[in-house]
């Protein structure tokens, strides 16, 4: 690959995940703000969002902060919470041909869920490739570490963001892709049993174990039909 | 510019299980054959996946995030994401001001 084609691809990366840029840019702003009213200073908000980089699990974790921060606590929910990385992963390094192994891995430790979402997107129109999935990590990555550090400076200027409706913009955007997805009766079946296994999971579980309930049931799901399908074809 | 070593310590087990739940995919499809069913079935995780972590908050939380889920909804089906997204923000912002 010549270099005016890397380049081409890692500015059709960026332009794929600018839309994700504006939805994610008042998440971090409120990210930082809660950070703020935890008495995280600024350096320890912009070190977590650049290390951990997984929006959910940081909301989790300033949910559960306590002082002294446990870190029993806090490692154990972000282990609960990404295990839905476990086949995020999974699915998307099935489409990564193009990757040197080491750039696979490297791509894997930035698997935020819309970098995640919009690079299996793609995968279906277009091989993947290091320099596009780079133009959708790098301004995701900074926009993410800037605006939690400007949310926990800015503090309590920022106006409550459940009244301006800000916390829902992250769901909104999942509920976007949740349409992209749709493939026929089958993704109708996942949906349901997913959605069903989460709010039940939710309901009478305690804590986050909805995700991984309803990625897992949705999963199984998919398996069911597919070998159903198998034993028609052979029979 | 001041760390606490605990907050340190915090933000450290995070990412080590983070960077774990990252990375484990990659040398799960290593020793599991990918063919047929299985194949169709890694398929149908971005879905899964998505649905589990929206489903609390369009079908479990409220009147106001159920409507605005289904006006976001309805909008991906012909606008473009960051349009439906906006109208699904409004929506909400604006159900709630109705206390609903």
């Amino acid at each position: 690959m010549t270099e005016n084609t890397k380049l081409q691809d890692f500015l059709g990366g960026i332009r794929s995940i600018a839309p994700l840029i504006a939805a994610v840019i008042p998440i971090g702003l409120v990210f930082g703000a809660v950070a703020a009213t935890k008495g995280l200073s600024p350096t320890e908000t912009g070190l977590m969002s650049a290390l951990v980089f997984a929006g959910g699990s940081q909301f989790v974790a300033m949910d559960i902060w306590t002082h002294p921060a446990s870190w029993a606590g806090v490692g154990f929910a972000a282990l609960l919470v990404n295990i839905r990385h476990v086949l995020m992963s999974a699915s998307l390094a099935t489409k990564m041909e193009g990757f040197s192994p080491r750039s696979r891995f490297a791509s894997m430790l930035f698997l935020a869920d819309e970098i995640w979402a919009m690079a299996e997107f793609r995968a279906r129109v277009a091989t993947l490739t290091p320099a596009w999935f780079a133009g959708l990590v790098a301004p995701f990555y900074l926009a993410w570490v800037i605006s939690g550090v400007a949310g926990v400076t800015a503090g309590a200027f920022l106006g409550d963001p459940v009244v301006l409706g800000l916390d829902f913009a992250f769901p909104a955007v999942f509920i976007v892709l949740v349409m992209g997805f749709w493939k026929g009766p089958e993704t109708g079946a996942v949906l349901l049993v997913s959605g069903a296994a989460a709010v039940a999971t939710q309901h009478f579980v305690p804590g986050v174990w909805y995700i991984a309930a309803g990625a897992i049931a949705g999963l199984l799901t998919a398996l069911v039909a597919g070998n159903r399908e198998k034993q028609e074809v052979a029979s | 510019m001041s760390v606490d070593l605990l907050t340190l310590l915090a933000i450290l087990a995070m990412t080590a299980a983070t960077v774990l739940t990252r990375i484990s995919g990659l040398f799960l499809i290593r020793h599991v054959s990918l063919e047929g069913s299985r194949r169709k079935a890694i398929e149908s995780i971005p879905p899964a996946v998505l649905m589990a972590v929206v489903a609390p908050t369009a079908f479990a939380t409220g009147i106001a995030e159920t409507i605005a889920c289904a006006v976001t909804a309805f909008a991906a089906l012909r606008l473009p994401m960051l349009v439906s997204v906006a109208l699904g923000v409004v929506s909400v912002a604006i159900l709630r001001a109705f206390g609903l």
